[in-house]
């Protein structure tokens, strides 16, 4: 396990050093000047020298790729045109709302994907099985952008149910802790914040969670029926075993292998979909930050989060390896 | 051909019987033609292009003229799908806007796999370093999610739909490249590219006239379901403001418009939104379909 751990670990690193060389290139990307592209046509010429010194776009190709890696190993990923504040710095007081946004869509989707899958899988051919199917090819067709304001436009227009926007109400007191609002919440006994948070948390992590669910249940129902078909689970029943028990300690644990991956690439897609409900759903995450940033044309922010955010996508990956070959044998010896 | 033409009797002779060839293509029709979900799919998609391509005689308006005395109205016998915030027509606007969608999707999920096929095909076939440089790249390309590649592209270069569709094209390029290099790993070994080689084909003739069209069915398959995929992005990047300019008719940018009015004109957000739903069903339910057909071809 150990010798398979450090293979994969060493096989991220040219693939984190080609990401950070793409991520690189994309300022190089901007048609024409990037100055002024940035600061716009108005800007005086003492402005665009100033951001092509902070930008290093007045140095050869070469020397901004060394001192873009020396910055990165500083973790200095750049300042913002507009506030000239560390991207960093602004990203980590927005990260808490967008962490706790994708866990729960991550949780729901999960939780009721992989719940759906089994009982389609194990009811192959029957209502439980045809709904499963049809919610999974729905859920996969339906854009999250137009679910998302579906949601909206049923709970919160017509019905009044759930809040449409924010993170909380405006009345609503919150002394952040920790940044996530339930957790804090929770410490700090507040029930009342507990559930505005999770009143105003509902409908985005919905709308995030449904494409996820629908391929976590696809996924789920493929490998339950793959498994259901082996020898042992025949064997399990000759023995007279019950049908939950087989299902779950036999027939879901070996297909569950798959299942785990499945729903650690997830995470690829929570990422990216949230730059969409976030902007939906006025969800002050790192999603809506980025959307932000291109209309405002604060390239540096949108090239470092597009750095920060493809890490974390590598890293999850690896992750999802490093489970797998945990969970299958088989796989650290290859 | 078989025929057979048995004796039934002195002097006589039975109909002739001829039985058609059984191809594996063909058998792969017969198990589409019976796949209800790939002909409602196939039914869906046939459909949306055919009102996208006769958009200049289906639509009601000029998806462009405003009428601003009859902005948000509801549906009604005039405006089928209602109006906009500028009074313009949303079934003639979806109409068009079908053009839009569909040629981005089908353009870019073409420039995708031209291009991933090209580089799939060269490093299953090379091996080597070759295959190292370019699965490596593929792998770099595929570290980033689809959705923010293309984002952070078209904010670089520039919203409109030019960039869009270079965008998604350019997203889709690793995931085809990855599909086509694992079926020249499997193809390069068959008896018929050992055959070609003994007669004397060059590599090039080899790969490109022996290897790739044999290929080609899980590349096909892809494609189908990513042209769903690609009409997404598409209109993600609309929504978002990077993908068609006003006043283009674009799903994704109605979508925007639309959803300032949703406590008051509900169906300028309703009706682009379906739209795009039933496009990428009738791709997703046909491309499920075409997979199920070809699987057992894909297995041999």
């Amino acid at each position: 396990m150990l010798r398979f751990t450090i293979r994969r670990v060493i096989e991220t690193i040219p693939v984190l050093l080609g990401v950070v060389s793409i991520v690189f290139m994309f300022i190089h990307l901007i048609p024409g000047d990037a100055a002024l592209v940035l600061l716009g046509e108005r800007a005086n010429e003492a402005s665009l020298t100033r951001i092509r010194a902070q930008l290093g776009l007045d140095q050869p190709l070469y020397v901004q790729y060394g001192h873009y890696l020396g910055s990165l190993a500083r973790l200095d990923i750049g300042k913002s045109v507009r506030t000239n504040r560390p991207v960093l710095d602004e990203a980590m007081g927005r990260f808490p709302a967008t962490i706790e946004l994708a866990l729960s869509a991550l949780l729901i989707s999960s939780v009721v994907g992989v719940t759906g899958g089994i009982v389609a899988g194990v009811g192959r051919g029957r209502m439980p099985d045809h709904f499963a199917r049809v919610f999974s090819l729905l859920g996969v067709s339906i854009p999250i952008f137009w679910l998302g304001l579906v949601l909206i436009w049923v709970f919160a227009v017509q019905l009044h149910w759930l809040p449409s926007d924010g993170r909380l109400a405006a009345t609503t007191k919150y002394a952040p802790q920790t940044g996530f609002v339930m957790i804090d919440a929770l410490i700090q006994g507040n029930s009342r914040l507990f559930f505005d948070a999770l009143s105003h948390l509902t409908l985005p992590a919905l709308a995030l969670s449904t494409v996820p669910m629908a391929v976590t249940m696809r996924m789920t129902r493929s490998a339950m029926l793959e498994v259901l078909r082996a020898d042992y689970i025949r064997t399990a029943r000759s023995k007279g075993l019950r049908e939950r028990v087989i299902t779950v300690r036999h027939a879901f644990k070996n297909a569950s292998l798959p299942v785990v991956t499945t729903i650690g690439l997830q995470v690829g897609f929570l990422l990216s979909g949230a730059i969409l409900t976030e902007t939906i759903f006025s969800w002050p995450g790192i999603g809506r930050w980025v959307f932000e940033s291109i209309l405002n044309r604060d390239y540096p922010i949108v090239q470092g989060m597009s750095l920060i955010i493809a890490v974390i996508f590598v890293v999850v990956n690896l992750i999802v390896d490093l489970v797998y070959g945990a969970l299958d044998p088989r796989i650290n010896y290859k | 051909m078989t025929a057979m033409a048995p004796v039934t009797g002195v002097g006589m002779r039975a109909p002739l019987v001829v039985r058609k060839r059984r191809t594996p293509w063909t058998d792969a029709w017969a198990r589409l033609r019976r796949d209800q979900a790939a002909l409602v799919g196939f039914g869906l998609l046939f459909t949306m292009i055919l009102l996208a391509i006769a958009a200049p005689l289906v639509a009601t308006h000029d998806p462009l003229d405003q009428e601003l005395l009859k902005r948000l109205k509801p549906p009604s016998a005039e405006f089928w799908f209602g109006t906009d915030d500028l009074g313009r027509d949303v079934f003639s606007r979806i109409l068009y806007g079908g053009r839009i969608s569909l040629r981005v999707g089908i353009t870019a999920v073409i420039m995708g796999t031209t291009i991933g096929a090209f580089l799939g095909s060269v490093a299953g076939y090379a091996g080597g370093w070759v295959d190292s440089v370019i699965s490596r790249a593929m792998e770099i390309v595929l570290a980033f999610p689809g959705t923010l590649l293309a984002i952070a592209v078209v904010a670089a270069r520039g919203p409109g739909l030019e960039n869009t569709l270079l965008a998604v094209g350019l997203v889709s390029v690793p995931v085809y490249a990855r599909l086509m290099r694992g079926s020249v790993l499997s193809l390069r070994e068959r008896e018929f590219v050992t055959a070609a080689r003994c007669l004397g084909a060059s590599d090039r003739r080899i790969l490109f006239q022996h290897i790739l069209p044999n290929g080609l069915t899980p590349l096909i398959v892809q494609a189908t379901l990513g042209i769903a995929g690609a009409i997404v992005e598409a209109a993600a990047l609309g929504f978002l403001g990077l993908g068609a300019q006003p006043p283009a008719p674009e799903w994704g940018a109605m979508l925007t418009d639309g959803r300032n009015f949703l406590l008051n004109a509900p169906w300028a957000m309703i009706f682009p939104g379906l739209a795009i739903m039933m496009t990428v069903l009738g791709f997703n339910l046909f491309g499920d379909g075409l997979r199920d057909a070809l699987d057992p071809q894909m297995k041999q």
